[in-house]
């Protein structure tokens, strides 16, 4: 079977199951089932002519099966038995309702730790396996599968609901299903070497389940700022690295090798959110990238508007990185001085003591400003916190340069 | 759905109150109730007595060991519970955030086992 339609089909089709019976797992194995059977079937009988119908039959037959033959403890059977009934009377037409939304609300609900909804949305509407994700979290596979497993038994056994909120509830819900989304990306992004295969094809699960909820939900600005966010990011993929795989920052990318198209999608994709009126982080953030872009147009970097930017960004969601951010923004506008009085403190925060591009965006604008001895130190702890190899030389390239200038 | 509400609160709240203050709490409790009721979501509820009456019992070897005092001394008490029954967690966790002991202290939600 072809790759995008298992991929298209897989999400909507364990939706479908576990819309009906709640139960996460249990939809997981029924499917994977259903395309061991595919497997075996197809090729000796043909391909049907709706695969997706066939595979649904035979995932829906799974599943009765297996709720009816075992009575499972934690279960009352009447309850099974109601949802196996939900099951068998759920109508089988040949357009399969794509409830994958209402699913992605119950994996991002405010009852699930915010830490695994990321994974559990990779596992449920992609069907990652727990290895991949663990090997993209840097977690161990048993750890990422036992929490994994955790979850799914708490969204069943409280009854978490699976159904996209009413319009009131609906944007701050939403926002975690973004933030999850968002969190899959900046996996697969710290690995821009594409060294790791599993976290460099996180960036592009991440890309779809935006595209998806943008799809699902185009009322909604953010859910389009996100994937305008996650476009203009991806769209400078390959200029991150030189040929010979070494770091590149932002300023001195080769703007040629930024993707022309996916910046064009981005645009029109911001632009749609805007004229909702209804501005949020990441539409923000995605016009942060948008001026850098800039550069692309014109040749000059748009600091100005970064800076404003980042500004409306740090009155609407104060966060250390955005503050981080915002300082070397106001450097490039205001000065190395005025960059450093609007970095934040480390002293007390133990996140930003152990943050490497605080201690590196710290140490370039000390450099900057000539305090070489205290730029020295920052490089120093900005290394030791690196874990990508290409970046840590990067860092140690700079500070080479700044002991040969003294 | 049955969810069993834990209202965990510190006791020493309600006795350093006015008794004004104490009517009021009450009364907000009663209302709450009456809306439970109302919503045919009430199967049962109860305040306890302060944890000063606790007794904490278990057979260790065939022999039976009491001892006074709760079983978790913490700064928050159990002080009550409400069992719900509901739709899904969504309601159960707005009805929780409705108790007046939301305000006051914590409350624990947990879906009730159900039995065959």
């Amino acid at each position: 079977m072809a790759n995008a339609v298992a991929r298209e089909s897989y999400g909507k089709l364990v939706a479908f199951l576990a819309v009906r019976t709640r139960d996460v797992a249990a939809a997981e194995d029924a499917l994977s089932e259903a395309f061991a059977a595919a497997l075996k079937d197809w090729p000796v009988k043909g391909c049907p002519e709706n695969p997706e119908a066939w595979l649904l039959t035979v995932a829906r037959r799974k599943s009765i099966d297996t709720m009816r033959g075992q009575r499972r403890y934690e279960l009352a059977s009447d309850e099974l038995e109601s949802a196996a009934e939900i099951l068998q009377s759920a109508p089988l037409e040949a357009e399969i309702p794509d409830e994958r939304l209402a699913m992605m609300f119950a994996c991002a609900h405010p009852a699930i730790d915010a830490g695994i909804r990321a994974p559990l949305i990779l596992q449920a509407v992609l069907g990652l396996d727990a290895a991949r994700i663990a090997s993209a979290f840097l977690m161990s596979p048993a750890a990422m599968g036992k929490r994994l497993v955790r979850a799914k038994f708490k969204i069943r056994q409280s009854a978490i609901p699976f159904r996209v909120p009413e319009r009131t509830e609906l944007p701050a819900r939403l926002d975690a299903i973004l933030d999850a989304i968002y969190a899959a990306f900046t996996e697969g992004w710290t690995d821009p070497g594409g060294v790791d295969a599993a976290r460099r094809d996180l960036t592009q699960e991440a890309i779809f389940l935006a595209r998806l909820v943008a799809g699902l939900l185009p009322k909604q600005a953010e859910a389009l700022g996100l994937l305008a966010l996650l476009l203009y990011a991806d769209a400078r993929r390959r200029a991150r690295r030189s040929a010979d795989g070494e770091f590149v920052p932002l300023a001195e990318q080769d703007t040629a090798l930024w993707d022309g198209q996916q910046i064009g999608e981005a645009e029109a994709l911001l632009r749609r959110a805007g004229a909702l009126r209804s501005i949020g982080r990441f539409q923000l953030e995605a016009a942060v990238q948008s001026a850098h872009l800039d550069r692309r147009r014109t040749g000059r970097a748009n600091w100005v508007d970064v800076v404003e930017l980042y500004d409306g960004l740090f009155a609407l969601a104060g966060s250390p990185v955005v503050a981080i951010n915002r300082a070397l923004a106001i450097a490039e506008v205001f000065g190395a001085q005025a960059g450093l009085d609007a970095m934040p403190e480390a002293g007390g925060d133990v996140r930003l003591a152990e943050y490497q591009p605080y201690w590196a965006a710290r140490a370039e604008l000390l450099s900057r400003s000539g305090a070489i001895a205290e730029a020295r130190k920052a490089y120093e702890i900005a290394i030791g916190l690196e874990r990508d190899a290409a970046v840590s030389r990067f860092l140690e390239r700079r500070l080479a340069a700044l002991s040969t200038s003294v | 759905m049955q969810y069993l509400l834990l209202l965990h609160a510190d006791e020493a709240g309600f006795s350093s109150m006015t008794p004004e203050q104490q009517q009021q709490g009450m009364a907000a409790y009663m209302a709450y109730s009456q809306a439970l009721i109302e919503a045919d979501a009430m199967k049962g509820s109860n305040r306890l007595q302060p944890v000063a009456t606790a007794t904490t019992v278990r057979v260790v070897d065939g022999k039976t060991q009491v001892l006074d005092g709760p079983f978790a001394d913490s700064k928050e008490q159990l002080g009550g519970y409400f069992l719900i029954d509901v739709p899904d967690l969504d309601a159960a966790l707005s009805w929780a955030a409705r108790c007046p002991g939301a305000s006051h202290g914590i409350i624990e939600v947990r879906p009730i086992w159900a039995m065959s």
